[in-house]
């Protein structure tokens, strides 16, 4: 029977399976950060357990880092909770023996930067992370997904998970993507159509010829953002795209270990006629550039929109929905997107980080310098990695000479656990993935863009559309 | 973890879709790392007019009389009832944790996310969907009548109002199981040791290159 790339990757890893469907899912890749993983070392430790295989955990602390001056180490965090959290898990890792890039490692960064980037992420790989946007990984063909801590130390003793089959969707685009529209907006504009909760209970698969088309850091931008969509996994079948990414990195299968690893991933797809639960089409040449207005990612419009009347609602829960997020991001009813000015430039997160998205923000803002009602606009690398990569290629002076901060990569302003934060009423064009209320920092308000878009915000000092920019 | 059979618990509304774990508990709290204590500061930003930071004294702090579990006559609820997709955004098991802590053991809903609905049944809660229009009648009936109570039999699996209305619901076998005894996965995992450790050979002969 024909299998969709969903199939495959979970009949591969089923251990035990109950009669329920309740299964045992072994895991390839435990990715672990400084947030949601203490209280699962502290289990482990207080059962007398050990990790079950060390060897598969990758550790790295990014939420709590600074991205300012980290000459002083740890030891130089300010805030003493955050530096405890840091501390605890460079603890666990030398008590456990688990490979850790710490703070100062320039192999550091965002976690689902340091994953695929290392070739530690690889196709065919179950993959999870104490970390809803784990889903980024399956850009690689592979099963990834968010857990909560109780599974983070469930996977640590077992190297399993308890986990039933979700439904597949398909969400397929195809076409052209039009100049200056990116894997973002295709991920707002699927969130757009589908809504948040639209797969709830589905672990989606991208499909048709603009995703082929995109680059890993583009297919991985939009399987990060499946989890706004609801689904807890996203993904994207193996092609030369992704074979050739991965080939020569430091975790990556070598020589031929490597061949028998690509004879196995090219078969990492749906196979034709595989049967979905759900079917989604967008036209890519449809797609423009996307701008959220309110305090969920599925309140989005296209750059040359506005503010959506209450009588577009579809129920009152979404009316009323719609008049708290009015109320808290400051908006009215019917105002342009472009008449929204904005206080700060936020280009960073695990969404939108990775070299080619500090490209495309350079091109945009390449000679040009922030308007003088930006108060702060920064620029977050994902890791040191693509940090050196972009002062070889001279990108952090591009952006400097137009006004941008230039920072040490971590989650930053994404979340705003560390300094980096809007304050109450501040308005921030973000290239990151959640626009909830206070989520960075309360009382901000957080319009989600692409990279492109938030340097030409920046540069504007409002939103407008970068393809006539 | 506690076991959870049957609850008689009076009932707060919170009318609002789409509630993200954010909102639950925000990401200044995150930065504990136990797992107990967050209760004062479940869904801080809407319950107090101040901003929370840890390690405050919450008791002190100016609440927000607007906010719905701020009504008296809610105080001392244990049945959360709210609107679809609740639990959205990360990943954060300290949504649960601090939902528990507040004191909720049961959390009715037309629809939960994913990771948070898995969440729950790690903790001890559970999370109930119930169709959009019996959640509208559960709104209606909770507003009408002060120290209203729901009744929620896991074993039998139904909701019982005070009129005396019985609500089947939908549970997981496996999931129904652990609740009911207050089993952990862990423990229940590892009696299937050699099955993982069979799987575990034949995989390496297969993919070696996922255990260099
Ligand atoms: S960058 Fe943002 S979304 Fe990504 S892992 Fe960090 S906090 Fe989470």
């Amino acid at each position: 029977m024909a299998k969709t790339l969903y199939d495959k990757l979970w009949e591969s890893h089923v251990v035990h399976q109950e009669a329920d469907g309740t299964a045992l899912i072994y895991i390839d890749r435990h990715l672990v950060h400084e947030v949601t993983s203490p209280q699962a070392f502290e289990g482990l430790k207080l059962a007398g357990r050990k990790p079950w295989r060390v060897g598969s955990i990758l550790a790295v602390p990014d939420h709590n880092v600074p991205t300012t001056d980290r000459s002083s180490g740890v030891s130089g965090i300010a805030d003493p909770i955050s530096r405890l959290q840091v501390e605890t898990l460079d603890q666990n890792c030398t008590d456990f023996g688990v490979t850790e890039f710490k703070m100062n490692d320039q192999r550091q960064g965002i976690v689902h930067v340091i994953g695929p980037e290392q070739g530690a992420t690889l196709p065919g790989m179950t993959v999870v992370c104490g970390d809803s946007h784990t889903s980024t990984h399956g850009a690689f063909g592979a099963l990834a997904h968010g857990i909560g801590t109780s599974e983070v130390e469930h996977v640590l003793a077992t190297q399993c998970l308890v986990a039933k089959k979700s439904k597949a969707m398909q969400v397929k685009v195809e076409g052209q993507l039009q100049k200056g529209v990116t894997a973002k907006d295709i991920a707002l504009a699927v969130i757009g159509k589908i809504g948040t909760a639209g797969g709830t209970g589905y672990a989606i698969e991208f499909a048709g010829s603009a995703i082929r088309g995109l680059s890993m850091e583009g297919r991985m931008t939009l399987c990060n953002m499946a989890i706004e969509a609801g689904a807890r996994a996203g993904m994207v079948a193996v092609d030369d795209i992704t074979i050739d990414y991965v080939k020569g990195r430091p975790f990556a299968p070598k020589a031929e270990q490597w061949d028998a690893a690509v004879a196995y991933w090219r078969m990492l797809h749906s196979d034709e006629g595989a049967k979905f639960d759900a079917v989604v089409e967008l036209k890519a040449g449809d797609i423009q550039p996307q701008v959220t207005w309110g305090t969920s990612p599925e309140m989005v419009v296209e750059v040359s929109g506005r503010v959506p009347d209450l009588a577009q609602a579809k129920d009152d829960v979404q009316r009323g929905d719609w008049e708290r997020a009015y109320a808290y991001m400051g908006l009215q009813a019917n105002m342009r997107i472009s008449e929204i000015n904005i206080d700060k430039v936020f280009i960073g997160s695990c969404t939108n980080s990775r070299i080619e998205d500090l490209r495309a923000a350079a091109t945009v803002a390449k000679g040009r310098k922030v308007a003088a009602n930006v108060k702060l606009a920064l620029v977050v690398p994902g890791s040191g990695l693509v940090k050196a990569q972009a002062e070889q290629e001279g990108l952090d002076k591009i952006f400097k000479e137009a006004g941008f901060e230039w920072r040490e990569p971590g989650c930053s302003m994404c979340l705003a656990m560390n300094a980096d934060r809007l304050e109450p009423g501040e308005r921030c064009a973000s290239t990151s993935n959640r626009n909830f209320e206070g989520r960075q920092g309360q009382g901000g308000r957080t319009h989600l863009v692409s990279p492109e878009m938030a340097a030409a915000a920046a540069i504007a000092g409002h939103f407008v559309d970068v393809r006539n920019f | 973890m506690d076991k959870f059979t049957k609850l008689d618990g009076l009932v707060a509304p919170l009318d609002r879709a789409n509630v993200d774990t954010d909102a639950i508990i925000p990401k200044q709290f995150l930065k504990s790392i136990k797992r107990s204590g967050f209760g004062p500061n479940a869904f801080d930003e809407w319950r107090y007019l101040n901003h929370g930071e840890p390690g405050m004294d919450n008791s002190k702090r100016p609440v927000n009389p607007d906010f719905v579990l701020n009504q008296p006559r809610y105080h001392g609820a244990s049945v959360l009832l709210t609107r679809e997709n609740f639990g959205c955004g990360s990943s954060r098991e300290h949504a649960p944790w601090a939902l528990l802590d507040y004191g909720f053991r049961a959390i009715i809903a037309p629809s939960f996310a994913d990771i948070f609905f898995n969440n729950c049944f790690k903790n001890g809660i559970l999370p109930i969907k119930l169709d959009a229009a019996i959640v509208d009648q559960l709104f209606n009936e909770v507003a009408g009548q002060e120290g209203y109570k729901l009744t929620v039999d896991l074993e039998n699996q139904v909701v019982v109002t005070p009129s005396g209305q019985r609500i089947a619901f939908e549970v997981d076998a496996h999931r129904k199981y652990c609740l009911l005894n207050g089993f952990d996965d862990i423990g229940l995992t590892l009696r299937h040791v050699d099955a993982i450790k069979a799987f575990e050979a034949k995989y390496k002969v297969a993919q070696p290159w996922l255990f260099n």
